[in-house]
């Protein structure tokens, strides 16, 4: 599909889409579940912002939580950015005891960590952003299998902000003064239709679908 | 001590490279570098890297590391109108840690190999891939005995330069040693053929690692909970395939330390040979 279409049917879609705040509030789930089972200090999602070539804080859970979302840094600055740009989960304990990089995260975070592990969220190809998990507590040596847990978490991580990638796409269509904004609000007001009038738009609209319709 | 290596024939690249009449079949005979047996003993006994260029293709390596020691030579790469490398002395040092890590576990196992650094990063996310493979390109047209990718790139946009540029290293002589991905997705430039691809097994000794009788994958070396060299002078713990890569690549360059005539082909085949499931616990 060209971008035109992509918009025209993000525009659409969106009279059925769920508003952006849940999926905030999935993104949120996501970190506050993964700080949960890893027993950590703080878990955050980084969204990765095409336009600005920066990673955003888009949910946040532990430390932090109260002040970060929404805080940009340079894609490819630090750890999350060595990630997003390698495309590589990493895992790394005993950063503390280097002053450069503790120095480093805590202007980001708030706090010093002593462990932090990432992996990237990556979607159809796309890298979409960051998964971090910070200070695991150190009750073992790391496991292979939390690796595999880190994945997978990254995985619904990513797959919530594909959502709400596409629902800001759908509503900067809906919003937007393009020629096929009045699309996506004729199906927004449609949906919100209901009973006889509901039924007249419908038909209205079959109706011109059939004059549309290429001979 | 190891036996005296055949020395390549440069004559025999003058050869019409498509085809081989029955008289010219004599003219390019090929002694046998590789012995009945392979064992750890005659690929890399004794063998400390030396002769050997390692280059980290990552985020810049910290010079005069303990962990590293110096690097010989650094650029950074940025690309060009006609998307062609262009590489300046790099003074930036390492940006993350990740590369001076890699750079650490490469030099634990192969003290005296040269340590080259290629930096890709720095550019901004967008422009990463575009730089990965200019930076590739830069390091494969340098000739590199050992190239470490620690990286990867899931846009199908550049499997095509990216194996273009695997297929240039392979038959140059260069090995590419490159990261699995440990996430259900499709990534490149791992899963190509030409390069040694590496995942993590979780034991402490990084000469143990295995042969996969299930590729794409090729080979698992030591990646969890690795003692690695980190910016700032110090070390820290770390986890993941981007230090499986580097071990390998390691052990890549003590064979070819050993013997340097060895194509990327043949040092593929020793390390298969050598590993702990294959041939190795028995040396």
């Amino acid at each position: 599909m060209t971008d035109d279409a992509n918009g025209l049917y993000a525009a659409v879609a969106a009279g059925v889409l769920a508003a952006e705040e849940d999926f905030a509030d999935l993104l949120r789930s996501v970190v506050e579940v993964a700080r949960a089972i890893f027993g950590a200090r703080a878990s955050s999602i980084l969204l990765f912002d095409e336009e600005s070539d920066e990673l955003v804080f888009a949910a946040v859970a532990g430390d932090g939580e109260q002040t970060l979302v929404g805080r940009r840094m340079p894609s490819d600055t630090g750890i999350a950015g060595w990630v997003l740009s390698s495309m590589t989960p990493l895992v790394l304990e005993d950063v503390a005891s280097d002053p450069r990089f503790a120095r480093d995260v805590a202007e980001k975070t708030g706090f010093v960590p002593s462990g932090m592990m990432a992996a990237p969220l990556l979607a159809d190809e796309q890298a979409l952003g960051v998964l971090q998990v910070l200070d695991r507590p150190k009750r073992s040596r790391f496991s292979l299998q939390e690796m595999e847990l880190l994945g997978l978490f990254a995985n619904q991580a990513a797959i919530a902000l594909g959502l709400l990638n596409s629902t800001r796409r759908a509503r900067a269509a809906l919003d937007g003064a393009g020629d096929v904004a009045v699309v996506g609000r004729l199906a927004a007001s449609l949906t919100r239709l209901e009973g006889p009038r509901r039924a007249a738009g419908l038909a209205l609209l079959a109706q011109l679908e059939l004059l549309l319709r290429e001979r | 001590m190891a036996e005296p290596e055949p020395e390549p024939d440069d004559d025999l690249y003058e050869l019409p490279a498509w085809s081989l009449s029955r008289e010219a079949g004599d003219f390019i005979r090929i002694a046998n570098p590789l012995p009945e047996r392979v064992d750890r003993e005659w690929a890399l006994g004794g063998s400390t890297g030396k002769g050997v260029r390692v280059c980290i293709l990552d985020s810049g390596v910290e010079n005069g590391h303990p962990l590293v020691g110096p690097v010989t030579r650094a650029v950074a790469i940025s690309v060009g109108e006609n998307e062609e490398p262009v590489a300046t002395d790099d003074l930036e040092g390492d940006l993350c840690g990740h590369g001076t890590a890699c750079a650490s576990v490469v030099h634990a196992l192969a003290p005296e190999a040269e340590i080259h650094s290629v930096r890709v990063l720095g550019a901004g996310f967008s422009g990463s891939g575009r730089a990965l493979i200019a930076g590739l390109r830069w390091a494969v047209e340098e000739g590199y005995d050992v190239i470490n990718m620690s990286l990867s790139t899931t846009k199908p946009k550049f499997a095509e330069a990216l194996h273009e540029l695997a297929d240039q290293a392979y038959f140059n002589r260069t090995v590419v040693v490159a990261s699995a991905h440990n996430m259900p997705v499709e990534s490149l430039p791992w899963r190509f053929s030409s390069v040694i691809s590496v995942a993590s097994h979780d034991e402490d000794d990084p000469f143990v690692f295995y042969a996969n009788p299930e590729p794409p994958v090729e080979f698992f070396a030591r990646g969890v909970d690795v003692q690695i060299g980190w910016i700032g002078g110090g070390s820290i713990r770390a986890t993941g395939n981007s230090f499986a890569t580097p071990c390998i690549a390691g052990i890549a360059a003590l064979i070819l330390g050993k013997h340097p005539g060895l194509t990327p082909f043949q040092v593929k085949t020793v390390l298969y040979l050598i590993s702990t499931n294959v041939g190795g616990a028995d040396a």
